[in-house]
């Protein structure tokens, strides 16, 4: 049987993990190696690097992080943020991340995912997806750039196109939980899932295991992304794993 | 020392570090008579299995496995590189493999036996369950690995079968025949078990040496 995973996120700048993370036993918690390994420890069944890098000479750096972690890690990671062109995922690729996240480049080009797909094979290639729900509508639209450039698109349409086109794995946000703490969006994650052949990865809105529990009993998700919990101490990789464990969802 | 066949299709970048990680010292390389020197070889693999295929042939590294299998030393494919070892695959048509095993690759159904939609690839950790002990398999307690593949072998020998995972349908993960071995999952992924599994086909190596 399949395992649930759980999936930590660190944010990177300038090759530094930012947004505040607080691991008291470490000598440098902006250290993305020394937080990797910390959340491998844990039993983290996987790691997304987003880099969120302004400057170029950032986005170089973030080739030397990712060559630091392969060489310290045996889990599998994933980079997002900044990546363009093909070119671009050749270069985070072969510095040893196992897939790349792409998001507003994809959905300007989606070209870009047959691609990536064609030249790594689609378990290299993520599609993060940041979904708001529209009233006007009545279902969830596609932003970019973070999350603030609505586009004409809608998650489930999309979402369909991408594994289409060759995505391996969607990468699942909602705008609207992000950050509340008050659960994962479990209609949107469910909807996604039922829509698509490829694993979900649900992200947003976890603030204890509960959450996480009903992500995947509910709402069926692959896996659950977190970042704040995590990096704030309020819950343990661990801890969460061993509440699934006691529900009886089957975790590593 | 154990030798990476570099055929343009591998994430060698994985495999070789994690090697670093257990002390085993490595080259990486397409060429036959620099890997002859070695006392075990991997092969990676990640892509598709008509590519992969066209490459070895293009380098004359089928023939070079072929020779290599024959001479007595370990052989371990991981992910592609363990369905390249069977006879043929179905993956975008029909396709001879190295032929090392039986068996033929064929894609993961999309639905399990109970009618239950599957998805496809099989991605993620699974549980290992165990078939039959071999060096290979020494002091794994914890059976869980890092799976991706959509493709997996089917009506391989029984003995050759070492260790499977449930996806719907009994999906090889370890398989063994001789001195030819095979990973379906990404050992190198699978934190302190696919160290471990690595750290035992390094020591089986060093001992088919001694046999040799």
């Amino acid at each position: 049987m399949m395992t649930k995973r759980i999936i930590p996120c660190l944010d990177v700048k300038e090759g530094r993990v930012v947004k505040g993370v607080q691991f008291v036993e470490l000598r440098d918690a902006g250290d993305p190696v020394e937080l990797a390994r910390v959340y491998d420890e844990q039993g983290a069944d996987e790691l997304v690097f987003l880099d969120i890098s302004a400057s170029v000479e950032g986005r170089k750096t973030m080739v030397d992080v990712v060559q630091a972690v392969a060489s310290e890690l045996a889990i599998p990671f994933t980079v997002g943020g900044g990546i363009n062109a093909l070119d671009d995922m050749k270069r985070i690729l072969r510095a040893g991340a196992d897939k790349v996240s792409l998001n507003t480049a994809a959905v300007n080009n989606p070209a870009l995912i047959n691609e990536g797909a064609a030249f790594f094979g689609s378990q290299c290639i993520v599609i993060a997806i940041d979904a708001k729900y529209d009233e006007s509508i009545g279902t969830w639209r596609v932003y970019t750039h973070g999350g603030r450039t609505p586009t004409e698109r809608t998650v489930l349409d999309w979402a369909e196109e991408a594994v289409e086109r060759g995505a391996g794995e969607i990468l699942l946000t909602s705008m609207d939980e992000d950050g509340s703490k008050a659960g994962f969006d479990l209609a949107l994650t469910k909807a996604v899932g039922d829509a698509v052949s490829v694993p979900v990865i649900a992200s947003g809105g976890a603030g204890n295991a509960q959450h996480f529990l009903d992500v995947f009993t509910e709402a069926k998700a692959d896996a659950a992304l977190a970042a704040s919990i995590f990096h704030y101490k309020e819950t343990g990789v661990g801890e969460v794993k061993q509440f699934l464990r006691n529900a009886e969802v089957n975790v590593r | 020392m154990i030798g990476i066949i570099d055929y343009g299709m591998g994430n060698l970048f994985s495999v070789s570090k994690a090697l670093e990680r257990i002390g085993v010292p490595y080259i990486i390389s397409d060429s036959p008579e620099e890997l002859n020197k070695t006392k075990g070889v991997i092969l990676p693999g990640v892509g598709a299995f008509k590519d992969a295929m066209a490459r070895l042939q293009e380098k004359e590294l089928d023939q070079f496995i072929h020779q290599y299998v024959d001479s007595g030393r370990p052989l371990l494919g991981i992910c592609l590189g363990m369905q390249l070892l069977f006879e043929e695959s179905e993956e975008n048509g029909r396709f001879q493999g190295l032929g090392l095993l039986k068996g033929r690759i064929v894609r993961i159904p999309d639905r399990d036996q109970n009618g239950e939609r599957l998805k496809v690839p099989h991605m993620g950790w699974n549980k290992l369950h165990f078939h039959q002990e071999a060096p290979v398999l020494h002091d794994i307690q914890d059976g869980y690995v890092y799976f991706v593949h959509s493709y997996y072998a089917d009506g391989i020998d029984e003995q050759a079968l070492l260790a499977s995972a449930e996806y719907g349908v009994q999906v090889p993960a370890v398989v063994g025949q001789g001195n030819v071995s095979g990973m379906q999952f990404h050992p190198e992924k699978s934190s302190a078990t696919g160290m471990q599994l690595l750290t035992n086909f390094a020591k089986a190596m060093e001992r088919s040496e001694e046999l040799l």
